[in-house]
């Protein structure tokens, strides 16, 4: 059976074409200020990528915080069920998920079916999520690509007195006066972020394995920070985290589309 | 050479004097530092009367803050020199960094004690916002602290969430006020608590068409929404009177009176020296004890 998932996100929409639990094809476009416009593409893109029609497609499974705009999906599926049901397609022994995109955070405790059993959500504020690294890295001057990497060069802690964004760019730009290295004022930014997703996970319990998925699951940075920070050895991270909730999307499709 | 970008957020800076105190006459000469973290303000007070003070904006370190708005009060005086001051305490945010200080009271009991001052015993709520953080004091007609709340996690409400705004729709911040009053109807409040989500969405209203002054109206009115759940939390009691910066931006506080139903006192006096007020008084009183410095 072949299925499709849409993750409409606050900054990007993702495709994904899924045929018996294979992903086939991936794509992604910027999601801007028209949500169906981003949705129309993204899937057009991921279905000529994939060589496979509409009429071929059994379900079409939408997520994400735009989605409910778009009237192009067969199944509306909630963001946690999403991303439960993607770290279990991963990793069949994952019992936590964390999601980091760039407006939210959340987390979920995943049954071995894949469903959700308990779960947290912040998309109010933007300490704990992309756009808390996107503003840090504007302050640092460092392109959002490399701030990760430029981490995992420094061995210091410095704790962030700020939680809020706006008061931690402030913070930011004192400690560039103050002439600390690039490096640890990165690392201290990753630190902070990683401490309001673990704060996360821990209301939900740290039950291993635990998958983290997402756009900032892309990030070194603040993988190996929420690693160090929950004290586990290792994390499990698919390729591509970015797709994880469209692949979801179309993971529940298979299972409720029509 | 790089081209300079107009800084709507810089508010104006001031000095002043009361130039009917002389402060030769003075037995006692206390001094106030608040180094908050967006303003700093030096009030001098001859004998527990403000003769002098000054009001800028905060530098990247406390200390040298303290010691330039020191000097800013000093200049408006009839030369007075520094050695005159017989005692000097500091509250704020940077109280702990100031250098000549002779010890420090917290910033809610100097907000209390300067609003007493500025709006007279009658004052019972105390509203202070500032760069970082929304303070509502509860207070006795002595100006003693009966009971406070504080927010200084997050942005939304504060001074700090408005200088942001007035640089992304380039309105310069001492005109935001009245420009939130020129519109049509009153907008629905921007529905985004914090204040990178509201930016976002401001600027998704901008493409919607809204204008900028709808735009500001709308994020006035959410930030007197928040301030206002704060309010209600510790209940306003008459009468209510509002300090820092924010008091001075109508968008705000016109909306606010609104919805508590209840009118803020006027004042004179400049808003945001209410913290170094109370700093000031509190010297007073410790030399009156026989504490101050030797002249």
């Amino acid at each position: 059976m072949i299925t499709a998932g849409i993750d409409c996100g606050a900054k990007y929409t993702k495709a994904v074409i899924l045929e018996d639990g294979q992903i086939v094809s991936r794509s992604l476009a910027l999601t801007g200020f028209d949500q169906s416009e981003a949705v129309k593409q993204a899937l057009e893109k991921a279905l000529n990528d994939a060589g496979i029609s509409r009429n071929q497609v059994t379900a079409v499974g939408g997520t994400g915080s735009g989605i409910r705009l778009i009237s192009d999906t067969d199944v509306e599926v909630n963001d946690v069920k999403a991303i439960a049901a993607a770290a279990n397609l991963f990793f069949p022994n994952s019992h936590t998920v964390a999601d980091v995109g760039a407006e939210h955070g959340r987390a979920a405790k995943v049954d071995e079916a894949g469903n959700v059993v308990d779960f947290a959500i912040n998309e109010k504020c933007a300490a704990g999520t992309g756009a808390f690294i996107e503003a840090m890295a504007r302050a640092l001057e460092t392109p959002l690509e490399q701030i990760g990497a430029l981490a995992l060069t420094s061995d210091k802690s410095i704790p962030m007195n700020a939680q809020c964004t706006i008061f931690a760019e402030s913070e930011v730009v004192g400690l560039i006066h103050a002439g600390t290295p690039k490096a640890d004022i990165s690392k201290a930014i990753h630190d902070a972020i990683a401490s309001r997703i673990v704060s996360m996970i821990r209301r939900i319990g740290v039950n291993p394995d635990i998958v983290i998925v997402g756009g900032v699951a892309q990030n070194p940075g603040f993988l190996d920070a929420v690693r160090r920070e929950l004290g586990v050895d290792h994390l499990f991270v698919p390729d591509q985290p970015e797709y994880a909730a469209a692949v979801g999307a179309a993971v529940v499709a298979a299972k409720e589309g029509k | 050479m790089a081209e300079e970008k107009p800084e709507f957020w810089r508010w104006q800076e001031s000095n002043w004097v009361n130039p009917e105190i002389d402060w030769t006459k003075a037995e006692f000469i206390t001094v106030g530092i608040d180094v908050g973290s967006v303003s700093s303000q030096a009030v001098i007070m001859a004998d527990g009367e403000v003769y002098a003070y000054g009001n800028m904006r905060t530098g990247s370190d406390s200390p040298s803050s303290a010691e330039n708005v020191l000097k800013f009060a000093l200049d408006a005086t009839n030369n007075m020199p520094r050695e005159r001051i017989n005692y000097a305490i500091g509250t704020g945010y940077g109280r702990v960094n100031i250098p000549f200080s002779d010890r420090t009271v917290t910033e809610i009991a100097c907000h209390a004690r300067g609003a007493h001052y500025i709006y007279g015993n009658q004052v019972r709520t105390v509203l202070d916002v500032g760069g970082q953080d929304i303070k509502v004091i509860r207070c006795d007609d002595k100006g003693k602290v009966t009971n406070f709340l504080m927010n200084d996690k997050c942005a939304a409400g504060t001074g700090r969430g408005m200088e942001v705004f007035a640089d992304l729709l380039s309105v310069p911040i001492g005109a935001v006020g009245d420009r939130s009053f020129e519109i049509g109807a009153e907008p629905r409040p921007v529905s985004s608590m914090c204040v990178v989500y509201a930016k976002s969405e401001a600027t998704g209203l901008l493409r919607k068409g809204w204008k900028v002054n709808e735009v500001l109206a709308a994020y006035c009115s959410a930030m007197s929404e928040r301030i206002y759940f704060l309010l209600e939390r510790v209940g306003v009691e008459a009468e209510f009177a509002v300090t820092g910066g924010l008091a001075k931006n109508r968008g705000v506080i016109d909306r606010l009176k609104k919805r508590i139903g209840m009118e803020p006192m006027k004042t004179k006096w400049d808003t945001q020296i209410a913290g170094a007020v109370g700093a000031a008084l509190f010297g007073y009183a410790l030399c009156r004890k026989g504490k101050g410095r030797h002249r």
